[in-house]
């Protein structure tokens, strides 16, 4: 053993290097393994199992929130679509109405044009056989006087 | 001789005195054996009640214990590296909290009341043959931890960058030990050293900031200790390219 003698003292002194030394080393490494199954690894698993757990709830959480905003934007599309498609069908109702309403009024301008066309050629009619009846009439009284001014001479 | 009876009959501190356990031919320090199973016992009574009911919702002691492996961790993972730090972990955290404790138990329990036959209780931090034996423990590592993550090429790390290096980093690994022990060595002993002194001259409130200094000092060479083992070893794995 190495042995320096500081101080003077024979025996001991601050630098007195014995076997206390590879014990101690031996204590240092028993006491290494001692540590390791009592309290390294124990604590270790315990707070990589609460790490563990809190990461996934973590990454789970932004799972679901990205989940969620798809949806959302996928509601939001839909929504979207909704509308223009009942602004189409609402517009494309008042194109119909529209088109029925001048549809209905072209047909009655039509019946009535019809009518007023048809009482028109019966009223012409009616005219002209008024009038012949009444030029016949007359060449009737005509005849008739032209005879009986014949007839007193 | 004089400045040894200077010392130890002036100051009645016992300086350099040991009480010696004989065991067949071998001679061991009995008080550094004694005080360090007291110490470490407190420790492992204190770890085991921690860690009795462990919840995933820390509570009381179990929070105290988690904090400090998660700061023994953070130690661990920024000098070793992401990559191998969890083999090394365990022994940093053994050796920080070893010193730690050895330390803090040295200047906070009042030793000197127990009457030992020859020398005293202190801190086993302050004796030579714990400090050198945890210094050779951190040798031994960063060299396994080296040879055992890159083989050969660990070697390479001594003419790197350029074979300059060479005897520099040599050196290194006799100085990286010698630093480290006596570092330890040397800051606990002064500080036990100095209290004592103090208490012996002015029993009364004067030694107390030296006794808080002595604290802060004892946790920093906590520190210092671990983040060095946990540098070299970090510097013995690390990949040069």
């Amino acid at each position: 053993m190495l042995a320096f003698n500081f101080f003077g003292a024979t025996e001991g002194g601050l630098f007195d290097i014995n076997a206390t030394l590879p014990l101690m080393a031996i204590q240092v490494v028993a006491l290494t393994y001692i540590l390791n199954s009592l309290f390294f690894k124990p604590v270790g698993n315990v707070v990589e199992k609460r790490e563990k757990f809190v990461s996934n709830n973590i990454i789970e959480a932004k799972n679901k929130l990205s989940e969620v905003k798809k949806l959302e934007a996928d509601l939001l599309t839909q929504l979207q679509s909704a509308r223009t498609e009942a602004q189409r069908i609402v517009s494309e109702a008042e194109n119909e109405s529209d088109k029925l309403y001048k549809e209905a009024i072209e047909l009655a301008n039509n019946e009535a044009n019809a009518s007023k066309e048809k009482a028109r050629l019966a009223i012409e009619s009616q005219t002209s056989a008024a009038r012949d009846q009444l030029s016949k009439q007359a060449d009737d009284l005509s005849e008739l006087i032209v005879n009986r001014l014949i007839l007193e001479k | 001789m004089f400045f040894n009876s200077l010392l130890t009959n002036f100051a009645a501190l016992e300086v350099g005195q040991h009480l010696y356990w004989q065991i067949g031919n071998i001679r061991l320090h009995g008080q550094v054996f004694l005080t360090s199973w007291i110490l470490l016992g407190a420790l492992l009574v204190f770890i085991s009640l921690g860690t009795k009911k462990m919840e995933n919702d820390p509570k009381g002691l179990q929070n105290l214990l988690e904090f400090l492996w998660d700061y023994i961790r953070d130690l661990a993972r920024t000098q070793i590296g992401e990559k191998v730090y969890r083999d090394w972990m365990p022994f940093i955290g053994t050796l920080f909290l070893f010193v730690f404790v050895s330390n803090w138990g040295g200047a906070l329990i009042p030793w000197r009341l127990i009457k030992l036959p020859s020398g005293e209780l202190g801190a086993p931090t302050a004796d030579i043959n714990t400090t050198i034996a945890l210094a050779l423990l951190v040798s031994l590592s960063y060299f396994y931890a080296g040879l055992s993550n890159k083989g050969w090429r660990y070697f390479e790390y001594y003419v790197h960058p350029t074979p300059i290096m060479l005897p520099f980093k040599i050196l290194e690994d006799f100085t990286k030990p010698l630093s480290l022990s006596f570092r330890l060595f040397g800051n606990i002993l002064a500080d036990e050293l100095v209290v004592g002194v103090l208490v012996f001259l002015v029993p009364l409130i004067l030694p107390i900031p030296v006794m808080f200094l002595g604290l802060f000092t004892s946790a920093i060479q906590a520190l210092i200790f671990a983040t060095l083992a946990a540098y070299y070893i970090g510097e013995a794995v690390e990949e040069h390219h």
